[in-house]
C-alpha cells in the first residue's frame, strides 16, 4: 500500500510479483495436469476390464439364425408337415420417415386389413432389436407379391421378405395327430433357450410337433455380429450356421389316416389303428379335426373362438383324451382275467337269462338281449356278446383281480411314448373310490364293470393298444407315433419302447380268445358276422357303449337330446386273425349300433392289408413300399 | 553430446532471422506438434472425412494467418487499443443479445453481410484480459481494493451478457481469463481464500439463474447413470471409450466406441475420447505433454515479457488455454460437468481455432518484440 504514494514505482519488484505468480500458477497447472493423468489411469488401468466389457457389449450382438425345421413324413414318405416359401410384406420401423403418408401409399396398392395394421402397430411398441424388420403382411399372393414388388422403390423402409412356414397339406383329418406349430408365446419361452428362438416365426405346440419340438427344430445358427450406436449390422465376427431339425418319419399312413376320417362320416368319433406288431399307429383320428394351417402363423380371434365354441369340440383331440366306456369290447379281457384267476374256464357253462341278480330279488342287470341267451360257455359268451355271463364274472372276481389283471393292458395308465397330453382314462379300485367318494366298493359297481361301464373309462388310444396286445398274443408294445428321426430308429428311455410282454398262467388262452373274436365275424349269431365274407380273417368284438356325454361338453341342449341319448357305437378288431398286420378301434360317437365302426373297420382292414383304397385317395400313397 | 544439442536448439530459437519475423519458434513447435497431431485424431474421429480434415486444415491455415500476422503488431499497439476494442466488443454484445441469431435456443451469433458469421462472446476471451491488463497497465502493483473492485466490475457485464446468450462455457471462461489478470497482478491471497469460501454460496446463486438444461447437465455429471439412454449417454459412452482404450488403445481408426458411433460428438468436444480409446493412456499422456509444452513456453514468455500489460497479457492468455483444456478433458474423462467446451486446437470447428491462434500471435508479439538488452 504504502508503495503507491511513492513517486517512483518499483518496476522490478512489481515485475517480480508477477513472475511468482506465474510459478504459483505454473505449479497449479502441473497440478491439474497430474489430476487428468490420475483420473485416466483410474479410467484406463484400474478399469480397464470393466469399461472394455462395457465397450464390447455395445457393439458386439448375438444374431441367431433359425434353421429349417425338419419335415414330418408318413411310413410311405407323404409329407404330412411341409415348410414352404412365403413372401411377408416387412417394414423397418427406423426407415420410415411417415406412417400415415406408408399406409396411404400402401393402401394404394394392396389391401391391408385394419386388424392388420393394428397388430402391426401393437407389435411396433413392444422390444425389439433396432432395424429389425416387423412383419405387416405375411403370406402375400403371388399377386400382391408382383404388385408390391414394383412399387418398392419408392417405399421406403418397406420390403419382401422370404421366408420359410410350415403347411400341413392335408389339414383337418392329420391335425389331432401330427399337431401344429403356432406363434411364440412368452410362455413358450420359458421352457425354451430364448436366444435359439430369437429369429424362429413359431413353435410346437401340440401333438408331434410338440412332442418333437427339440428334434424337429434343429439348432439356431449363431452369429456374432458387431452393430453400430443405432443397432445396424456392421460386420461379422463369428458365425456358426444353423443345424437343420431332423426330420420325423412315423408309422402312420396317410391314406389309411384320411380313409379312417372320411368314412367317420358326420359322426363324432375316433379311429386308432395299431400295427400289433410294433406299437406303431398306423392312424389316429378325432372327428372332427381342424385346419392346423389356422395356427401357423397366429389364429384370428374369430377363427379361434368358432373353434372354440364349436358344439362339436374339434379342437378335442377324441383320441387321446376322450374318455369313453369300453361297453362290451371290454369282455374278451375281461373273459382272460376270469380265466387267469381260475374264476371261469372254456369248459363250464352257464344258463345265460335276460337278466342277472346279485341277490333273489335284487336289482336285474339286464341282458341286451331280453329273451337270454340260454346255455353258453366262455367262447359263446364272447361270440354273442353276453352280458349276464360278465355280470356274474365280475361280480364273483371282484374288482381286485379285474384292475390288476386290466392294468397289464395299459388301461389306467397314459402309454402313449411320444403324444404329450394323453388321458389315462380311469381303471377303478377300491382305493380310488374310497378317495373319491369316500365308499367302499359295492357289487354293484363291479358288475357295472364287468361289461365295460359303470366306473370304466378308457380312451380310444387305451382301448386301440389293449387291443394290438390281443392280436400280438401277449406281446405288448406301448403305443408311438415315430419310426425314425432321420435315419436313425426312435429309441425309447428306459426301456418303454420294448415289448411289454404278457405272461398268461395258461398262454393257449390267447390262442383260443382270437379263435373266440374270430367267430364274432364267422358265427351265424356273431355280433359283427356283417363282416363276413373277406378273404383273410378278422377278429373282432363289438360294443355299445351308454352314453356318457364328453366332460367337456356339459351344456343342456333339448334339440340335440335325442342324437345325443344313441349309444356310442364301438368296435375292436385286428386282421388278419392269424398273424395281425393292424390292429384297430373304432367309435362313433352316438352311433347307435355298432355295425357302423365294425364296417369302417373292415374297409380299413381291406385298404391297409390289400392297397384296396379308393381312387381318391392315391395322392397320399407315397412311395408306398409294399 | 546432448549440451550441444541444447546449445543448438537455443541458438537456433534466438537466431536473429526468428525474432526479425517475430516467430517464436519454441511456441510454434510446440503448436504444430500439437496440431498434427490433433489432425491424425480428427481423421479417426470424424469417420475418415477427408472433407473434413481438409475444412479443418483450412482454418487452422487461417489461424496460422491470424497468428503470424498478430505476431508482427507490437503489443504496445495492443495495449492502446484495448479500451476501444472492449467498448466496441461489449456493444457488439449487446446487438447479440438484441439480433443475434444461433441455434438450440442460444443467440451467440451475429450475421455479417456475405453470409457470414461471427461470435462475439468468443473474441471477448482475448479483449477480456487485454482489458484488465490495460487497467493495470499504468497502476503499480499489487492492485488495491478499489481497483480489485473495478476490475470485478469490468469483467461482470460482458461475463453476465454472454451467459445471457447463453453461453455458460464461454462466459465462465471470459471470466476465468479477466480473473487470472487480476491473479497475476498479484491479488492478494486473502482475497483468494476468501473467493474459495464463498463459492459454495456462489454456487447456489448460479445454480438459481442457470437455465434447464444446463441443471440438467450438472446433474447428470453427478450421476450419469440415472439416465443412461438420456442425458447421461454421452458421458457414459465417453468414459467407456476412454476406459477401453487402456494404456495402449485399441489402434488408430480401431476405436470401436468412436467407429461405431457409440461416442457422441467424437468429432468436436468429445475428440480426447477418441484419442484416449485409440491411442490409450499413453497418447494421452503424450497430448497433455505437448498441451503443457506449449503452455510452460507461454509462461516463460508471461514472466520474462517486457512490462505489466505484456506480462499480465501473455500469463492470462496461457492460463485461460490451459483452462480450455483441462475443462474438456475433466469433463470428457467424468471430473468436470458437461459444459461445451471444445478441445483447443483439435475439436473440430470454426471460431475457437481462430482465436486460440490469435492468442498465440500476441504470444509471439510479446516476446519478439522486446529491445534486446
Amino acid at each position: 500500500m504504502s508503495s503507491r504514494h511513492q513517486a517512483f514505482r518499483n518496476y522490478r519488484e512489481e515485475k517480480q510479483l508477477t513472475q511468482r505468480r506465474v510459478i504459483a500458477a505454473a505449479i497449479f497447472v502441473l497440478f491439474l495436469a497430474i489430476v487428468l493423468m490420475a483420473r485416466l489411469f483410474y479410467l484406463q488401468v484400474m478399469n480397464y476390464e470393466l469399461y472394455q466389457t462395457k465397450a464390447d457389449e455395445n457393439r458386439v450382438m448375438l444374431v441367431t439364425d433359425p434353421p429349417p425345421r425338419g419335415l414330418i413324413y408318413d411310413r410311405n414318405g407323404v409329407v404330412l408337415a411341409d415348410n414352404r416359401p412365403i413372401h411377408s410384406l416387412t417394414v423397418i420401423p427406423e426407415r420410415v420417415a411417415n406412417f400415415p403418408e406408408l399406409k396411404r401409399e400402401l393402401s394404394g396398392i394392396i389391401d391391408i386389413s385394419d386388424s392388420e395394421w393394428e397388430d402391426f402397430d401393437s407389435r411396433l411398441k413392444e422390444y425389439r432389436r433396432p432395424y429389425q424388420s416387423l412383419t405387416l403382411k405375411s403370406q402375400l399372393t403371388d399377386e400382391e407379391w408382383a404388385k408390391v414388388s414394383v412399387d418398392l422403390y419408392k417405399l421406403d423402409g418397406v420390403q419382401v421378405e422370404a421366408q420359410l412356414t410350415r403347411y400341413y397339406p392335408y389339414g383337418e383329418a392329420f391335425a389331432h395327430a401330427i399337431g401344429y406349430v403356432g406363434r411364440i408365446t412368452s410362455k413358450d419361452l420359458e421352457r425354451v433357450d430364448r436366444l435359439a428362438y430369437q429369429g424362429a416365426l413359431f413353435i410346437g405346440k401340440t401333438g408331434i410337433e410338440g412332442f418333437y419340438e427339440d428334434t424337429l427344430f434343429g439348432e439356431a445358427g449363431l452369429s456374432k455380429v458387431e452393430v453400430n450406436a443405432r443397432g445396424r449390422i456392421m460386420s461379422e465376427l463369428e458365425k456358426q450356421n444353423p443345424t437343420p431339425g431332423k426330420d420325423l418319419h412315423l408309422y402312420l399312413d396317410a391314406r389309411l389316416q384320411q380313409y379312417a376320417y372320411d368314412l367317420l362320416g358326420d359322426y363324432k368319433g375316433s379311429v386308432v389303428a395299431i400295427d400289433p406288431n410294433t406299437g406303431g399307429i398306423l392312424a389316429l383320428v378325432s372327428k372332427p379335426g381342424f385346419d392346423p394351417n389356422l395356427f401357423v402363423r397366429g389364429i384370428s380371434v374369430q377363427d379361434y373362438s368358432s373353434l372354440r365354441n364349436s358344439k362339436k369340440l374339434p379342437l378335442f383331440n377324441r383320441a387321446l383324451r376322450g374318455g369313453y366306456p369300453p361297453a362290451s369290447t371290454i369282455k374278451p379281457f375281461m373273459a382272460l382275467a376270469g380265466l387267469e384267476y381260475g374264476f371261469s374256464s372254456w369248459t363250464e357253462r352257464y344258463f345265460a337269462k335276460g337278466y342277472y341278480q346279485i341277490n333273489p330279488d335284487g336289482r336285474r342287470y339286464r341282458d341286451w338281449k331280453r329273451t337270454g341267451h340260454g346255455w353258453i360257455d366262455l367262447e359263446r359268451s364272447i361270440i354273442e356278446s353276453v352280458d349276464t355271463y360278465y355280470y356274474q364274472l365280475s361280480n364273483k372276481m371282484g374288482i381286485t383281480p379285474i384292475h390288476n389283471f386290466l392294468s397289464r393292458f395299459g388301461f389306467g395308465q397314459n402309454n402313449l411314448l411320444d403324444l404329450s397330453g394323453g388321458s389315462v382314462g380311469l381303471l377303478p379300485s377300491n382305493e380310488w373310490k374310497k378317495a373319491k367318494y369316500n365308499e367302499p366298493w359295492y357289487p354293484g359297481d363291479s358288475v357295472n364293470v364287468g361289461i365295460g361301464q359303470g366306473f370304466m373309462v378308457a380312451t380310444p388310444v387305451q382301448i386301440a393298444a389293449a387291443t394290438s396286445a390281443l392280436a400280438g398274443r401277449g406281446h405288448y408294445y406301448y403305443p408311438r407315433m415315430t419310426q425314425s428321426i432321420g435315419d436313425e430308429p426312435v429309441e425309447f428311455p428306459d426301456g418303454l419302447g420294448d415289448d411289454h410282454h404278457i405272461v398268461l398262467k395258461d398262454q393257449r388262452n390267447w390262442e383260443r380268445m382270437v379263435v373266440a373274436m374270430r367267430k364274432v365275424i364267422s358265427d351265424s349269431k356273431g355280433t359283427a358276422r356283417r363282416l363276413r365274407g373277406t378273404d383273410y380273417l378278422i377278429a373282432g368284438k363289438t360294443g355299445t357303449g351308454q352314453v356318457f356325454s364328453l366332460q367337456e361338453d356339459e351344456e343342456y341342449d333339448s334339440e340335440k337330446l335325442d342324437q345325443r341319448l344313441h349309444d356310442h357305437a364301438l368296435f375292436i378288431g385286428f386282421a388278419p386273425a392269424e398273424k395281425p398286420k393292424i390292429s384297430v378301434f373304432a367309435i362313433f360317437e352316438n352311433g347307435g349300433s355298432s355295425s357302423k365302426p365294425a364296417d369302417l373297420s373292415k374297409k380299413l382292414f381291406d385298404a391297409y392289408l390289400y392297397n384296396d383304397y379308393p381312387a381318391e385317395y392315391d395322392n397320399l400313397k407315397g412311395n408306398g413300399d409294399d | 553430446m546432448t549440451e550441444s544439442f541444447y546449445r543448438r536448439a537455443l541458438s537456433f530459437t534466438n537466431a536473429r532471422l526468428w525474432k526479425l519475423v517475430h516467430i517464436d519458434i519454441l511456441l510454434i513447435g510446440s503448436l504444430l506438434l500439437l496440431i498434427g497431431g490433433g489432425l491424425f485424431v480428427l481423421y479417426s474421429a470424424s469417420g475418415q472425412n477427408v472433407a473434413m480434415v481438409d475444412r479443418q486444415v483450412f482454418r487452422l491455415i487461417v489461424g496460422m494467418c491470424v497468428c503470424l500476422s498478430l505476431a508482427q503488431l507490437p503489443p504496445k499497439y495492443m495495449r492502446r487499443a484495448s479500451p476501444a476494442l472492449f467498448l466496441f466488443l461489449v456493444v457488439l454484445l449487446v446487438c447479440v443479445l438484441l439480433f443475434g441469431v444461433g441455434a438450440k435456443g442460444a443467440q451467440r451469433w451475429l450475421s455479417l453481410p456475405g453470409g457470414l458469421r461471427f461470435q462475439p462472446s468468443e473474441i471477448m476471451k482475448i479483449v477480456m484480459p487485454m482489458m484488465v491488463a490495460w487497467y493495470f497497465s499504468n497502476r503499480p502493483l499489487p492492485p488495491t481494493f478499489k481497483e480489485i473492485v473495478t476490475v470485478l466490475g469490468i469483467i461482470i457485464l460482458p461475463v453476465l451478457m454472454i451467459a445471457k446468450q447463453p453461453d455458460l462455457g464461454t462466459s465462465l471462461l471470459v471470466a476465468v481469463s479477466g480473473i487470472f489478470v487480476l491473479f497475476l497482478a498479484g491479488l492478494g491471497w486473502r482475497y483468494i481464500l476468501g473467493a474459495a469460501a464463498l463459492a459454495p454460496i456462489a454456487g447456489y446463486v448460479l445454480w438459481q439463474v442457470m437455465h434447464d438444461y444446463q441443471r440438467q447437465r450438472v446433474l447428470t455429471f453427478l450421476n450419469p447413470e440415472s439416465d443412461p439412454l438420456g442425458s447421461g449417454w454421452n458421458i457414459i459412452q465417453s468414459k467407456t471409450a476412454i476406459g477401453s482404450g487402456g494404456v495402449y488403445g485399441k489402434g488408430w481408426l480401431e476405436g470401436t466406441q468412436a467407429q461405431l458411433d457409440f461416442l457422441p460428438e467424437s468429432h468436436t468436444d468429445f475428440i480426447i475420447a477418441v484419442l484416449a480409446e485409440e491411442f490409450g493412456m499413453l497418447g494421452c499422456g503424450l497430448l497433455i505433454l505437448a498441451y503443457l509444452l506449449v503452455i510452460a513456453r507461454g509462461l516463460y514468455i508471461a514472466a520474462n515479457a517486457a512490462d505489466n500489460y505484456a506480462r499480465l497479457l501473455a500469463g492470462s492468455l496461457t492460463l485461460t488455454f490451459f483452462v480450455y483444456m483441462f475443462v474438456n478433458i475433466g469433463m470428457v474423462s467424468g471430473i468436470l460437468p458437461v459444459v461445451g467446451v471444445p478441445l483447443p486446437l483439435i475439436s473440430y470447428g470454426g471460431t475457437s481455432i481462430i482465436t486460440i491462434m490469435a492468442t498465440f500471435g500476441i504470444l509471439m508479439s510479446i516476446q519478439t518484440h522486446k529491445r534486446a538488452i
